[in-house]
Parts: structure tokens; sequence; C-alpha cells
């Protein structure tokens, strides 16, 4: 039962190298900015089941930690590129 | 329990299966527009879905601690607000700034 965690975390992998190609030739900042908001959210549900997988529950905390991190730079980042400016 | 691994193998297998989606959305669809959309429905449910259903094995495989899977509890809770409050916070941006969405019979960009 432990190693369906192992196949899932592989097949996350998988999908963060499919978004890692929008972030990298993607057309734009825009798409960019997506493509690293999506690679975030796919890093949290990986960082818990890492945790499951090597039985140590400090991961949970850390994937805590990055949900509030990606939410608020992907809102700073959102509101730099809608005005230029990010205190005015 | 083993009821219990089957209905974690399903929560994981459906979320694994609307990450994967998100992603083939991020890099098949054409427009800055259409690229939010599959992804900020697919990402958030597929992760929701991943988590939930490790909350169940970690309910069913370590009954002794019940009070640890409270974090992932809350996490699914910010998840589904969060996201989608990034998600139209980005796409307000590229409204304000001026990005056209795409046509049909545009060039894909």
């Amino acid at each position: 039962m432990i190693s369906i965690f192992l196949i899932s975390s592989m097949l996350i992998i998988f999908a963060i190298f499919l978004s890692l190609y929008r972030a990298t030739v993607g057309p734009g900042v825009f798409n960019r900015t997506v493509a690293v908001n999506v690679i975030g959210t796919k890093t949290i549900g990986l960082l818990v089941l890492i945790g499951y997988y090597t039985e140590r529950p400090e991961f949970f905390d850390i994937a805590l930690l990055y949900a509030m991190l990606n939410f608020i730079g992907t809102l700073v980042f959102a509101r730099y590129l809608e005005r230029g400016e990010l205190w005015s | 329990m083993v009821i219990g691994d089957v209905i974690v193998t399903l929560f994981l297998a459906g979320g694994l299966f609307f990450t994967l989606v998100g992603s083939i959305g991020l890099l098949r669809f054409p427009d800055f527009y259409t690229r939010l959309h599959a992804t900020g429905k697919c990402d958030t449910l597929g992760t929701g879905l991943i988590l939930t259903g490790v909350i169940i094995y970690h309910l069913f495989h370590y009954s002794g601690t019940p009070l640890v899977p409270v974090r992932l509890a809350f996490l699914v809770f910010f998840i589904f607000i969060a996201n989608p409050a990034a998600t139209h916070a980005l796409m307000k941006a590229g409204y304000e700034v001026g990005v056209k969405p795409w046509k049909l019979g545009d060039e894909r960009r």
C-alpha cells in the first residue's frame, strides 16, 4: 500500500515537467506566471505524498507554508503586472 | 482494512487524473485565458482529491493519532479558497493590461 504513494509522486513529477515546458518557453510573462502557480499547487500534493511515503509528518507543515507562500506570491505578482508598481 | 485501501486508491487516481488533465490543458490550449480556464479548476480539484485520499489513509492506518490530518483538512480548505482567488487575480491583471483573447483562425500564442 505504501508503494502507491511512490507511483503517485512519480506521476505528479511528470505533470510538473509538463508544466515546466510552459514555464520556460511559454510566450509572454502571463503564461509563465500561470505555469509557476500551477507548479506550486502540484508541489503541495507532492510534499504531502512524500511525507506519507517516508512516514515523517513534518512535511505537512512545509506543505502549509508552501501553500501560503504560493498564494501570496501569485497575488503580489498579479498586482505588479496590473499596475506596474506594488504600493500606490 | 481492504475497503479503506480501495477508497484511498480511487481518490488518488481521481486526483492524479485531474492533475494530468490540467497539465495537458496548460500545454495544448492556444491562449492565456483558456490555459487559466484549464488549470484553475483541474488543479484545485486534483490537489483536493489527493489530500482527501491521504486523510482517509491516515484515519484507516494510523488511527491512534487522529489529530495529525487536521492540518491537511485546513490545507484543503485553504486551497479551495486561495487557488480560485489567485486565478481570478491573474486573469483580471491580464484583462487590464490588454491581452487579446484568441479567436478561431488566429495563430496560437
